[in-house]
């Protein structure tokens, strides 16, 4: 019985922890927005403004990162069952 | 009431497989997937290396020689713009992580699990780019320069300040091997998905598996790799050329 609480509670918890998928979501798409508009502005830089918009986007995407290791390490790796 | 059970096999998600274990003075020793593929990697590269140097001459440079000088000034560029000219000695270092975790992560296209999909090896790489920063900060400020640094700007931001330094190599840590694994995972989720579609259809081979998920691995292997190895080194680049003024 306790053994089917907590898979089911972790199955609930892996889903809440990718809600911090939004974050980068909406993060990286304003950044690509404004990249957007700085091309616009100066197209002849324009390698420049996308490879300093990829890295930006990359080091932004980290906190998403983390909410999918937490899913992960829940769904597959599992440190509450060994504790029943 | 008999109740029939369904037992169908999920996709198997598990870390590296261990090879060989043995034991040395009671510590066990694993010897897993990720070492023998990063040492088959490791003599694959040294063995171009050594073909693309061998035999070099200063006047009439062979092609393969234009290849090896067109790499290495390519990294010395990045290494200048990032961390100024004084600190071009960081390019062996910044090079050879760059490659290995290139070549790590695109190893996957070969069927062979990916070497940076293992945490092990991302931390590695972040703790030595940690430890280079403190002892570049010890030799730039000495060591009681180091310990006030703590306390800037004021005596109360010294916990977060020790959170923000730890936070460092977790957080590079974490990217790259989030990234590589997550892109692992849902490729071999995909795999098995597109398998069941034949099996459900009734067909026993899985044709549905053919030509979908290269779509796929050219983002996640691909683009992803090169993107995450790219990210360390300037992330790195960056961190200890702030630690060192």
């Amino acid at each position: 019985m306790e053994k089917a609480i907590v898979l089911a509670a972790s199955a609930i918890g892996a889903g809440i922890a990718m809600i911090a998928g939004v974050g980068p979501g909406i993060g990286q798409g304003y950044a690509a927005g404004r990249a957007c508009e700085a091309v616009g502005r100066q197209p002849e830089s324009a390698g420049a403004i996308t490879r300093t918009m990829f890295v930006g986007c990359a080091v932004a995407e980290s906190t998403g990162i983390y909410g999918l290791v937490v899913a992960l390490i829940l769904m597959f790796a599992n440190p509450f069952i060994g504790k029943l | 009431m008999a109740s029939e059970q369904v037992v169908s096999a999920g996709p198997s998600v598990t870390g590296p497989k261990i090879v060989f274990d043995f034991e040395v003075l009671g510590l066990k020793i694993n010897i897993t997937e990720t070492i023998v593929i990063g040492w088959f990697i490791i003599v694959v590269l040294t063995l171009v290396i050594l073909f693309l140097t061998h035999n070099m001459s200063k006047l009439k440079p062979k092609k393969k020689q234009v290849v090896a000088e067109l790499l290495v000034s390519t990294f010395k560029n990045i290494v200048k713009e990032s961390m100024g000219e004084k600190n071009l000695h960081y390019t062996p270092y910044m090079m050879t992580i760059f490659m290995f975790s290139i070549f790590g992560s695109l190893i996957s296209l070969i069927g062979l699990r990916s070497v940076t999909a293992d945490f092990n090896t991302t931390v590695t790489w972040a703790l030595m780019t940690f430890f280079t920063i403190q002892f570049c900060k010890i030799k730039t400020n000495g060591f009681l320069g180091y310990i006030k640094g703590f306390g800037e700007p004021f005596i109360v931001m010294t916990p977060l300040n020790i959170i923000s330094e730890i936070a460092t190599p977790v957080s590079m840590s974490f990217r790259h091997f989030g990234n590589i694994a997550g892109g692992m995972i849902i490729t071999q989720l995909l795999y098995f998905a597109l398998g069941s579609v034949s099996k459900v259809i009734g067909i026993s081979v899985p044709i549905f598996t053919v030509g979908i998920p290269a779509i796929l691995s050219v983002y996640f292997d691909l683009f992803s790799g090169f993107m995450q190895a790219y990210i360390f080194i300037m992330l790195s680049m960056t961190f200890i050329s702030t630690a060192k003024e």
